[in-house]
């Protein structure tokens, strides 16, 4: 297992709310891919983390682009490295976006970039909804919970839609990597970006990163809570290489959803038989997985 | 191909960016010779704080893996937190596997 590096390319000074996962996720994600990186951004959390005129947050150069740009900015950039005879083994492009930037308003450029085969890293940091806006519901937000346009009161309007399988979207355009990783894991999250840095084409990153402020969990339960929905089966960790399943880390024991949903504000409202139906579909979901690892490992 | 970004001083700072007179102050500069540990000292945020026991520290590492802010590092004698930047969120004693940080109120310590 690869050790967490100790070079720091995220400064301190972040605007990040305290208890931030995506915080980490770029923290782990540069400790992997190191300084020759060039990183784009869309509106998003991390358009507003690293501060404002003349602060810089990052030690790698970085490139603001339009919310439903990231994809075309990724594409953009690699063009033009090509242009200047750069060997794509030396610089590493990264599209670094929302669920929003990447599963809603971004998909098309996301798909347009994944379907040219540029070569870029896209990672899509999820902490299910536009937390950046103030907590407005997207498409990977679960069902059933809680925000402000999906609000919880005297009618019960909590999100009725199952979240957005981004992996399988991935997946269906033929990409050549798509993995998904927790802010919980950082040695697997490191190793796996490591490997996903050292294959040419589109890569798809999917790393779950918890917000305190949107889920109305405690600040200190952050990776707590990216723990716990790996044990609970809510996010498993798997990858898919040119088309075949793998999951990466099982969980020893599976812990019921009950204890992941409870410490979480944004599910408080739920019935105990909505409960028992997220539990069920959590079950399939993961039965689903385990056999689609089968049936591609034949 | 290779240049190296300038780093602003820490009285250019506060007279370009914390107190600036007037708008002919501000340079017409590149964005990043300002790194953000210069101009953000998010320390004021914090509601708790964490204390390390360093008779209990075993020196693991876990809390600097784990802080979102790069505020805490583990050091010979044990843990230090850097109370410019810490935030207070207490991952740290929460992640620590044996008990040897504590979150106390901040006011006790302003």
């Amino acid at each position: 297992m690869a050790k967490v590096p100790e070079i720091e390319l995220m400064f301190q000074g972040t605007t990040a709310c305290p208890g931030c996962g995506a915080g980490n996720a770029m923290r782990y994600l540069l400790k992997a891919l190191g300084k020759n990186t060039i990183i784009n951004i869309p509106a998003c959390c991390w358009a507003v983390i690293p501060g404002v005129y003349p602060s810089r947050n990052l030690d790698i150069p970085l490139l603001y682009n339009a919310f439903e740009a990231t994809g075309a900015a990724s594409s953009g950039v690699r063009a033009a490295l090509n242009a200047k005879g750069v060997d794509p083994r030396e610089i590493t492009v990264v599209g670094f976006a929302g669920d929003g930037g990447t599963a809603d308003i971004g998909i098309q450029a996301l798909s347009g970039c994944v379907e040219r085969g540029t070569d870029t890293i896209q990672v899509m940091y999820d902490n299910e909804a536009y937390m950046n806006t103030g907590i407005q519901r997207s498409g990977e937000t679960p069902y059933g919970a809680w925000t402000t346009t999906t609000p919880v009161g005297s009618k019960q309007a909590w999100k009725k839609a199952p979240k957005k399988n981004m992996m399988e979207i991935m997946n269906a355009h033929g990409i050549p990597y798509a993995v998904t990783m927790s802010i919980a894991y950082p040695e697997l999250m490191i190793e796996k970006i490591q490997k996903a840095k050292d294959i040419l084409g589109p890569k798809f990153v999917h790393i779950y990163a918890p917000c305190p402020t949107g889920w109305r969990s405690n600040p200190s339960d952050t990776v707590e809570l990216a723990r716990l929905a790996v044990d609970t089966c809510v996010f498993p960790l798997y990858e898919i290489e040119n088309g075949v399943y793998n999951v990466y880390k099982k969980p020893k024991k599976k812990v019921p959803v009950k204890d992941y949903l409870k410490i979480q504000g944004r599910f408080r409202h739920l019935p105990e038989e909505e409960v028992e139906r997220i539990q069920k579909n959590v079950d399939l979901e993961w039965e689903k997985l385990l056999k689609k690892v089968k049936f591609t490992k034949e | 191909m290779k240049s190296e970004v300038r780093i602003m001083t820490k009285e250019e700072v506060y007279r370009i960016v914390i107190d600036p007179k007037d708008h002919r102050d501000v340079p017409l500069t590149f964005i990043t010779d300002c790194p953000s540990y210069l101009m953000t000292k998010t320390g004021s945020w914090r509601t708790l704080r964490p204390i390390v026991d360093n008779e209990k520290c075993i020196k693991c590492g876990i809390c600097w893996k784990f802080c979102p802010d790069v505020s805490i590092h583990v050091k010979d004698d044990g843990a230090e937190v850097d109370y410019e930047f810490c935030k207070g969120c207490g991952i740290c004693a929460k992640e620590c596997p044996v008990d040897a940080i504590i979150m106390e109120k901040e006011e006790d310590y302003v």
